[in-house]
């Protein structure tokens, strides 16, 4: 069998054309007979105790739940076990869920009302007040006070990064539809095996959970332990009425009660010596967590482990916390924690510079992290860490130094980011996951069958991509099945840019295993003689990584994707208004699977940074959204988008399919601190973002 | 009430002050069109009102008495811009794509690229960042200018 | 949640002179491009119940010159402002805010008696109908009367429209003088304003500014200090005087009072 290979070219995508001609059917597009409507009645206060409720309404036709509904246990089953599907007693954040009401007819579901009295207490809102800690982590490499003492100079300071929403156009929604005494989920969700754990843990033995992910309208980590909530709530309604219940959330709802990015304070004490060697770093990191645990601990557990910044430092200290606030949980948002920190350490690089009156490019060359290099954990860099390639190929490519010199007086600024992006679970969590591939003969080819979600960015098609090359058939003759936990292998969540070298590698283990089996025959012609063929295969991270989860040390990813940013911009010397001109981006992840999905991922991700840095501010009031409209939240539209200029670098990582690293995150982690350094070039003291005129109107300058 | 739907005669009943949309996916059965936002702001429930560009969650379906709406059924899969959606990774999650794909429709036949982010600005897409938006948009009027 | 529509109740207009005579029997708010009456209703913040569609009212479209005066018939959408050679030649600035309205949906629907009638602070026509001394139309089935637009607005989202009353037109004199436009909003499109300033560069200056006070602004103590040739640093003080920003969810009142001082440094050095 010989055939032109799939991998690397960009082949016609499996998604086919359904989401062009509006056939491809979302949560919100599907109806069941008898289907009811669901709504959530959430809290109005941010902290206190129910005192009563009262329906002002006729009961008559609704189906109403609340906490006595809950069949076992009333827990989101995530990292901690805190969180409730429904109020007990006590609310810890406005839009908490507390009743689920259900009605056939949407116009008198809206007009019914329920009137709550609480008993207040006072909420606690500033996360560097709070002494409730969901999780603390240290990473402590060398001894970082004592070679502060030691250096020429040390710099300071404090970064600050805001919510931000994650905006998927599709709104969060799923139906729970009655089924063998338990429920079937169908519904816009990233992760199918986390919500059918959710449901299981809600709904106790005897009552079997299926779910089934429609067509997901963008997920950025949004949808990756959010689902969990909407999928119980819709559960219990359909158990309690015995029909299919209809839950999607409106834009507002969607933003004032789901998760968001989490806002950070960061803080940074460098040492240096007086030709710009970094010799101690010590970082505080605190995220707000809002009222529960959720993904809190793993963020900043990634959040820390980029802290330190793709350089090298003998002497390192980084301490994190994630703390409670009263305000609606945050969670995982695209970068998980690494935009956070990755944008407090590239300001800081610049601001380091400015100290010791060198070139910011200069600074990061003598830095950064090559080969054989350790990282704050410890970890050794291998052969494919690509700082110097993706730094260097940036400022060649922008002419970086020459703009530099000649935007300096005008209103033009230019300005760099150096990031990185380990892919995959951190440290041990891809051997505790287990993760697990399918691959089924098919009468014409086979079937891909994983519980890796599409939501947009192209796992269909990089999965089948693989499949084909390893098994040496045509790619039309690979196909992908739908995720349905009742048909698919549990893959793990579609989060940490894992999808494709996790996944994508179990995929192609199981692809040579069955062109072993196959014996040299086509699928069909084997299929015809022998009859069906399944093979499954778990995942084996590399054996060389070795992670110790209580002191920190070790290996954190099996590798990195590697990116460097430059961002030229104006700003408006009237009214601070930012215009971007033109965004680069240089990013090497192993090797593009799919050169033109690749592209999407790293174009889509550098605007959401973009949104991230300049526009997209959320304005808490009483703990919770107040902005919570697309016109008052502002994403960037065509006319805030710049030219992006993308290069993509190839640096294979062995223990991926064909090479491939992850990538989905990592073009999240650049443009805020390009943008801000950009502006810095331009005289504007940011150290927060976003970066709006009116911050920008208020900041001191750079003389 | 009757109104023209992607060319066809059409009768409905409704209120008069349903959403066009909710009609054209509830009444109709016609989900390609979608609800992102209810403000008017994200434009992924765009069709085409008597050949414009229109919020459908913004318009009372009164007022397309005797009007001909396009939806992106109406394009039937048969329009050059849906497969280039595809190819040119112009759809990414697809939410926005349908609105997208309308909107982009009313763009000059010989588009500078302002034109086109000029003509888009209305419609919201979080996947792509939109340069691969433009890329399908341009390469269908290099291929095809309008009449 | 969406207000139940089932709860509304819609009358349609076939003519001026009928929409003018159920408004004189019967309490109806008007609708028609429904851009933000109906981002009420999918929000169920709509309070009006009975409504008056007056969007078949083609007699309303219609863009021309009565004398020297210009007069654009208040149904007039963004879009066709955008298409007029009337106002391109006579009002560019008006022009210039109708591309800034929305995207193409919302100009394609929005119309500038609606965005009138709406009243809010932010309504990017406002200023500069409030400094080309715009005249509106008001027509009850009894009468008609016309209020400068300077006079139209008595408070935050108020003013001397009748229940009985439509707008149906806005008249503009032939304006003399340079016209400038810029609008401030939250991002380079889809934006509502946080600060709006239009300005006519004459024999005598004409300024007025959106979003910095409970209702459009005309400046006419800046104006009257630039005409008697106050220094423009003086005369920006003035400015932060008259105007009354508010923090709120789109920007603060110091950078709406900054920027305001710098469009009109900018105007005036223009």
């Amino acid at each position: 069998m010989s055939q032109v290979s799939a991998v690397g070219r960009s082949v016609a995508r499996k998604d086919g054309i359904g989401k062009a001609t509006g056939a491809a059917r979302y949560a919100d597009d599907l109806v069941f007979p008898g289907m009811l409507h669901g709504r959530t009645i959430r809290s109005t206060i941010p902290c206190g105790r129910i005192r009563s409720i009262r329906f002002a309404f006729d009961p008559a036709g609704f189906t109403i739940v609340d906490y006595r509904d809950v069949p076992d246990r009333n827990v989101v089953d995530l990292i901690a076990q805190d969180q409730p599907y429904l109020v007990e007693q006590e609310v810890r954040h406005l839009a908490e869920p507390i009743l689920l009401l259900a009605h056939e007819d949407r116009d008198k579901l809206a007009a019914a009302r329920v009137e709550i009295e609480y008993d207040e207490a006072p909420p606690l809102f500033d996360p560097e007040q709070s002494s409730h800690v969901f999780k603390a982590i240290d990473i402590v490499k060398g001894n970082a006070a004592a070679a502060l003492a030691g250096a020429d100079q040390v710099i300071e300071g404090t970064y600050r990064t805001g919510h931000q929403e994650h905006i998927y156009i599709e709104p969060n929604g799923v139906i729970a539809v009655p089924e063998d005494g338990g429920v079937t989920i169908h519904g816009s969700v990233q992760c199918p095996f986390y919500v059918i754990k959710a449901v299981r843990c809600l709904l106790g033995p005897g009552r079997p959970v299926r779910v089934i992910q429609t067509e997901t309208g963008g997920g950025f980590g949004g949808k990756e332990e959010y689902p969990s909530m909407l999928a119980g709530h819709a559960a219990m309604l359909a158990l309690k009425s015995g029909r299919p219940v209809k839950l999607v959330y409106d834009r507002g709802e969607d933003m004032v009660a789901t998760t968001k990015r989490h806002p950070s304070i960061v803080r940074h004490r460098t040492g240096v010596t007086k030709d710009g060697r970094l010799v101690a770093m010590e970082v505080e990191v605190i995220l707000d967590g809002g009222a529960y645990v959720t993904l809190s601990p793993v963020v900043l557990s990634r959040g820390c482990i980029h802290a330190a910044g793709p350089y090298r430092c003998d002497d390192i200290s980084i301490r994190g916390r994630a703390v409670f606030t009263n305000t609606p949980p945050n969670g995982a948002f695209r970068g998980f924690g690494a935009p956070q920190t990755e944008f407090a350490v590239e300001v800081h690089m610049d601001r380091i510079a400015e100290a010791l009156g060198m070139d910011p490019v200069e600074l990061r060359r003598l830095n950064a992290l090559r080969p054989g290099d350790t990282m704050a954990t410890g970890q050794t860099l291998r052969e494919d860490a690509s700082a110097h390639l993706v730094l260097d190929a940036a400022v060649r490519r922008t002419d970086f130094t020459r703009k530099r010199e000649e935007y300096r007086g005008s209103n033009r600024g230019i300005g760099l980011s150096l990031f990185y992006h380990g892919a995959g679970f951190t440290g041990s969590g891809e051997r505790t996951l287990k993760s697990r591939a399918r691959l089924v003969l098919t009468p014409t080819g086979v079937r891909i069958a994983v519980g890796s979600t599409e939501i947009g960015q192209g796992t269909r098609t990089m999965h089948a991509q693989i499949v084909t090359d390893a098994l040496g058939i045509p790619y039309e003759d690979v196909e992908v099945a739908q995720p349905d936990t009742s048909r698919v292998a549990d893959s793990g969540p579609t989060v940490a840019s894992r999808t494709c070298m996790v996944v994508g590698k179990i995929l192609e283990e199981c692809a040579l295993e069955m062109k072993q089996q196959l014996g040299g025959l086509a699928p069909a012609e084997y299929y015809a003689r022998h009859g069906a063929l399944t093979v499954e295969r778990m995942y084996e991270p590399p054996d060389w990584i070795q992670w110790d989860d209580d002191t920190y040390r070790g290996d954190a990813y099996a590798t990195y994707g590697w990116g460097c940013d430059v961002a030229e911009l104006e700003v408006d010397p009237d009214t601070f208004e930012v215009r971007p001109l033109k965004l680069t981006t240089v990013q090497e992840f192993g090797r593009p699977i799919h050169p033109a999905l690749a592209r999407g991922q790293i174009e889509g991700g550098t605007v959401q940074g973009l949104g991230y840095a300049l526009l997209e501010r959320v304005v808490m009031k009483n703990g919770a959204m107040a902005n919570a409209q697309l016109t008052n939240y502002a994403i960037p539209t065509t006319l805030d988008t710049p030219e992006i200029d993308v290069v993509m670098l190839t640096n294979p990582y062995p223990g991926g399919p064909f090479g491939a690293k992850g990538l989905g995150e990592l073009p999240m982690d650049g443009p805020a601190p390009a943008i801000v350094n950009a502006l810095r070039h331009l005289g504007f003291d940011v150290r927060e973002i976003p970066a709006t005129p009116e911050l920008l109107a208020a900041v001191p300058t750079i003389p | 009430m009757n109104f023209l739907l992607n060319g066809v005669p059409t009768e409905v009943a409704a209120h008069p002050m349903a959403r066009l949309l909710d009609v054209l996916r509830e009444v109709c059965g016609l989900t390609g069109t979608k609800e992102g936002c209810g403000e008017g702001e994200c434009g992924a429930c765009t069709v085409l009102l008597n050949g414009e560009p229109v919020c459908s969650c913004l318009v009372p379906v009164s007022q397309v008495a005797g009007s001909e709406v396009l939806s992106i059924e109406g394009l039937r899969g048969e329009h050059p811009l849906q497969a280039l959606f595809m190819s040119e990774v112009g759809a990414q999650c697809g939410i926005c794509t349908p609105g997208m794909i309308l909107t982009a429709l009313s763009v000059p036949s010989v588009p500078t690229l302002d034109d086109v982010k000029t003509a888009l600005a209305g419609n919201l897409c979080r996947c792509t960042g939109y340069p691969a938006i433009y890329r399908a948009v341009m390469k269908w009027r290099a291929a095809e200018p309008a009449k | 949640m969406k207000t139940a529509v089932a709860e509304l109740d819609l009358k349609t207009a076939t003519s001026l002179d009928q929409a003018l005579a159920t408004l004189h029997s019967e309490s109806r708010t008007p609708l028609a491009g429904a851009t933000d009456l109906y981002v009420e209703l999918n929000f169920g913040t709509l309070k009006p119940r009975r409504f008056l569609d007056l969007w078949a009212l083609d007699e309303l479209r219609e863009i021309s010159f009565r004398g020297d005066t210009l007069v654009i018939g208040s149904l007039t959408t963004f879009t066709a402002l955008i298409r007029s050679p009337l106002v391109a030649t006579h009002l560019p600035m008006l022009v210039e805010a109708a591309r800034l309205v929305g995207g193409i949906q919302i100009q394609n629907r929005g119309t500038l008696g609606g965005n009138i009638a709406n009243a809010s602070p932010a309504g990017d026509s406002l200023p500069i109908l409030a400094a080309v001394d715009a005249v509106l139309v008001l027509r009850s089935a009894e009468s008609e009367r016309r209020v400068p637009l300077t006079e139209f607005y008595t408070g935050y989202r108020k003013s001397v429209l009748r229940p009985d009353e439509l707008i149906t037109a806005v008249e503009v004199q032939p304006v003399e003088g340079t016209q400038f436009f810029r609008k401030v909003g939250t991002r380079a499109a889809l934006a509502i304003s946080k600060v709006v300033m239009a300005g006519v560069k004459g024999a005598v200056p004409r300024i007025a500014f959106g979003s910095v006070a409970p209702m459009v602004l005309r400046a006419r103590q800046t104006e009257q200090a630039l005409a008697a040739g106050t220094h423009i640093e003086d005369v920006v003080r003035i400015l932060e005087r008259e105007i009354a920003p508010i923090d709120d969810l789109r920007s603060s009142a110091a950078y709406r009072r900054q920027v305001a001082g710098n469009l009109l440094r900018r105007f005036w050095s223009s």
